[in-house]
């Protein structure tokens, strides 16, 4: 049975909460890379730009009263050493363009001695960066002031922007995929302790009420306790049932007998046929009841007896004469014969004997009851591959039911309601072979009629 | 370089660059119809036709289908059909780097990323818009009935101190470019003075000798080989190997401290109108240097980083905004002033 609860998979929640903060991190990484690489590409060019105008205006100087200007072989080639961008510059003395391209835009706001003037803008159809600084130069007269500006494309610094971009995009993703790893493993790591401890519950067998051992871990400890609790009081509670069925049994059997036998004195007293029928179907209801109530002490008995199983070295045949003995003046009553094969050998076996005598009784008292008048049940003990006691009776066999649901108290087959039985007596020979490793296979008879119900164990 | 002349065209279209009613001035139009198909490509040049003719003759057995229309400027007009804008080419080749730099830089110029191109080495294309297909070295070229018992310098030092201390031999006998109005000059010029001190000292060397000033490298082989020169300085060397092996006469001398070397660089017109065909000329330009015929025709030197890892003096001059350094108005001013200083004493 598959739970599915409104909360989901905490497995899931736990991945995707950490993918998602993995994911937020990874952009985070990103924009912080392309943003710090790039301010640091343009700030390179800002500082080539920036020393290209500084050499231009250091090499201003003053000539006949005005000013000329001896440019520098380093100025444009340094700005050629970084990249192929286009250079422009632009040398203006007092609105009056000195030398250089006179279509160079004038900076804004215009550089002062002590700061200088960055700019990007569009220039002959391309975008440009372009610095403009200033210097007054003495000219004897009065001081002139000269706007230097050196301007360069920035196809360098897209060329830079878009490795870093892919640089970042790559790290981005990689650290994503590396932290989507992880939390998945993360995940599994934490969950692992809840795994264990559900497979440990449900490796379980039907019956195994024990406390759970598992390690937990500090969270899971009041789940196992609260688990341990639960388990506790249902075995209580389980005790509590059967102890109160092998009590109701035991106190009605003895009642019976004493009401059995008074209607048996009664019903030979009685005179009126009638009255004689009637009394005989109440013998038959007392000794379905008292039958049950039997069963129902068998039953408790084996239970009880399985689940603390101390197992002796016994002897398969042995077991099974003195069960066909035991239940021989039955089947004479009903002038039903026993035929026994037996190995020739001893058949030794490790287990109960009251439970295997127990076992065998059920069986073969069903296969005497079911069985016809006048008819044989066959009892076969084999020691070969496995350790096989079969009974197989000429009887009416299972009809329409489902072989293995007569393994369950209280089922019958769907043809024997006019026969007194509890339904318990399968479920005792089951349980009995399951408490010494076998199991019980029940058949239907493959030629003619009759049924087939084997106590199969493996060799010892 | 050249001055502008306008020649007819043998064989197959017969234009005058006055016809183009351009802004600019050509010297020569040729145009090589394809045998078969109508595709078309029209390039810009300032290789002379005698020297890239094989490689177009080349190009077009390759691609049959394509017409070349190729048009010869000198490099100053080159830059300025691209910038005005008004002209269309779809490939424009030129030695000179610093105006194809600029070019690229400016934005006239389309990207191409082909196999062959990636296969390049890193120093031979600039923005996968300016692709060089030949190495060029700057040389020194001296007569031989100069220097009749060798002892020819072979560093700018030894060159100095030859010039000083016989001044009397090579009085009126130096020649070297003006970089006034050769660009080539300039571009040499000005890397030569970037790369060492000993420049100006060789300008100041040369300038007490009344040094002749030339346009082109092919008027100072003339001169050289007449004897009217004893050495001229910073020749085109792909220019002179071929002069050499045509008449001889004089001595091609690479200098071992350095020496530049100049890269033929092509680049897409921003504005072509067949850019496929101009990136299939491209790709068949930069793998120059599996054709062996093309480079013994032509005279021009593929790429070769193998003979540029042998000689560390051989260093290729560097594609990239450097180059927009000498371009700047000012700085252009101040060299030119401090060159003419040099070179002009008396």
């Amino acid at each position: 049975m598959t739970v599915r609860s409104q909360q989901g998979s905490i497995r899931r929640r736990l991945f995707i909460q950490l993918a998602a903060i993995a994911a937020l991190l990874s952009i985070l990484l990103f924009l912080v890379v392309r943003g710090l690489a790039g301010s640091a590409a343009e700030a390179t060019q800002d500082g080539i730009l920036a020393a290209s105008a500084t050499s231009i205006a250091d090499a201003l100087r003053a000539e006949g009263g005005s000013v000329t200007l001896d440019l520098p072989y380093s100025a444009l080639s340094m700005l050629g050493s970084v990249n192929q961008d286009r250079v422009f510059y632009s040398v203006v003395a007092e609105g009056e363009t000195l030398t250089g391209y006179s279509d160079l835009p004038e900076p804004r706001p215009l550089p002062t001695l002590s700061s200088n003037t960055f700019q990007t803008f569009d220039y002959r159809g391309e975008e440009v960066r372009m610095v403009s600084v200033t210097r007054s130069v003495s000219t004897g007269v009065e001081p002139v002031n000269v706007l230097i500006s050196v301007a360069q494309t920035r196809e360098g610094l897209a060329a830079v922007t878009q490795r870093i971009t892919t640089f970042a995009t790559a790290a981005g993703v990689g650290f994503f995929l590396v932290a989507t790893a992880l939390s998945l493993w993360a995940a599994q790591t934490a969950l692992a302790p809840v795994n264990a401890m559900a497979s440990a519950v449900t490796r379980r067998g039907p019956a195994d009420l024990r406390p759970l051992t598992t390690e937990a871990p500090t969270e899971l400890q009041p789940v196992v306790e609260a688990l341990n609790s639960f388990i506790a009081r249902l075995r209580a509670s389980l005790q509590r049932s059967e102890d109160l069925i092998v009590e109701a049994a035991h106190r009605v059997r003895t009642p019976l007998a004493t009401v059995r036998a008074k209607a048996e004195v009664t019903h030979r007293k009685l005179q009126k046929p009638e009255h004689r029928q009637t009394m005989r179907e109440m013998i038959r209801a007392i000794d379905e009841s008292s039958r049950s109530a039997g069963q129902l002490l068998d039953h408790a008995m084996v239970t009880f007896r399985s689940d603390h199983l101390e197992p002796e070295n016994l002897e398969l045949s042995e077991i099974l004469r003195e069960t066909i003995s035991r239940l021989e003046p039955t089947a004479e009553l009903k002038d039903v014969g026993i035929e026994c094969n037996y190995p020739a050998a001893p058949v030794p076996f490790r287990g109960d004997w009251l439970l295997l005598q127990s076992a065998m009784v059920n069986i073969l008292d069903n296969a005497i009851k079911y069985s016809p008048e006048d008819s044989s049940v066959h009892v076969e003990l084999t020691n070969g591959e496995s350790i096989r006691i079969s009974v197989t009776d000429q009887g009416r066999g299972f009809g329409e039911t489902d072989l293995n649901s007569l393994k369950s108290r209280f089922t019958r087959g769907s043809n024997v309601s006019d026969i007194v039985g509890s339904g318990l007596g399968l479920t005792i020979a089951d349980d009995v072979a399951r408490a010494h490793g076998g199991y019980l296979e029940i058949t239907s008879n493959q030629k003619g009629q009759g049924a087939c119900v084997s106590l199969v164990f493996s060799p010892q | 370089m050249r001055f502008a002349c306008i020649l007819a065209a043998i064989g197959t279209v017969l234009l005058s660059g006055v016809s183009l009613a351009q802004g600019f001035e050509i010297e020569e139009r040729v145009v090589y119809d394809a045998t078969q198909g109508d595709a078309e490509i029209q390039v810009l040049s300032t290789a002379d036709r005698a020297v890239f003719e094989p490689i177009l003759l080349a190009f077009q057995a390759e691609n049959p289908s394509i017409t070349i229309d190729y048009t010869i400027a000198s490099t100053r007009e080159v830059m300025k059909a691209v910038e005005g804008g008004d002209a269309q080419f779809d490939l424009i080749i030129s030695s000179a780097m610093d105006l194809q730099t600029k070019l690229a830089n400016d934005g006239f110029a389309q990207t191409h990323r082909s196999d062959a191109t990636l296969q390049m080495p890193d120093w031979a294309r600039w923005r996968d818009q300016i692709f060089a297909f030949t190495q060029e070295p700057a040389v020194l070229i001296v007569s031989k009935s100069a220097f009749p018992n060798g002892n020819v310098p072979t560093s700018r030092e030894a060159l100095i101190a030859l010039l000083r201390d016989e001044p009397e031999r090579f009085l009126g006998r130096v020649g070297t470019y003006d970089v006034r109005t050769s660009g080539f000059g300039y571009l040499m010029a000005t890397q030569d003075a970037r790369m060492s001190e000993s420049f100006w000292r060789l300008l100041e060397v040369m300038g007490r000798l009344e040094p002749r000033l030339y346009c082109c490298s092919g008027a100072m082989i003339q001169d050289i080989r007449s004897g009217k020169l004893a050495l001229a300085y910073n020749v085109l060397g792909s220019y002179a190997a071929g002069e050499l092996a045509r008449t001889g006469g004089f001595e091609i001398v690479v200098m071992e401290d350095f020496a530049n070397v100049m890269l033929r660089t092509a680049l897409i017109a921003s504005n072509a109108k067949n850019v496929d065909e101009a990136k299939i000329m491209i790709d068949f330009l930069v793998s120059l240097d599996s054709r062996p015929d093309l480079i013994e025709a032509s005279g021009l030197p593929a790429l070769d980083a193998d003979q540029l890892a042998e000689n560390a003096a051989l260093r290729p001059i560097r594609l990239g905004p450097g180059l927009l350094v000498f371009l700047d108005r000012l700085k252009r001013q101040s060299f030119l002033r401090s060159w003419e200083a040099s070179i002009t004493q008396n």
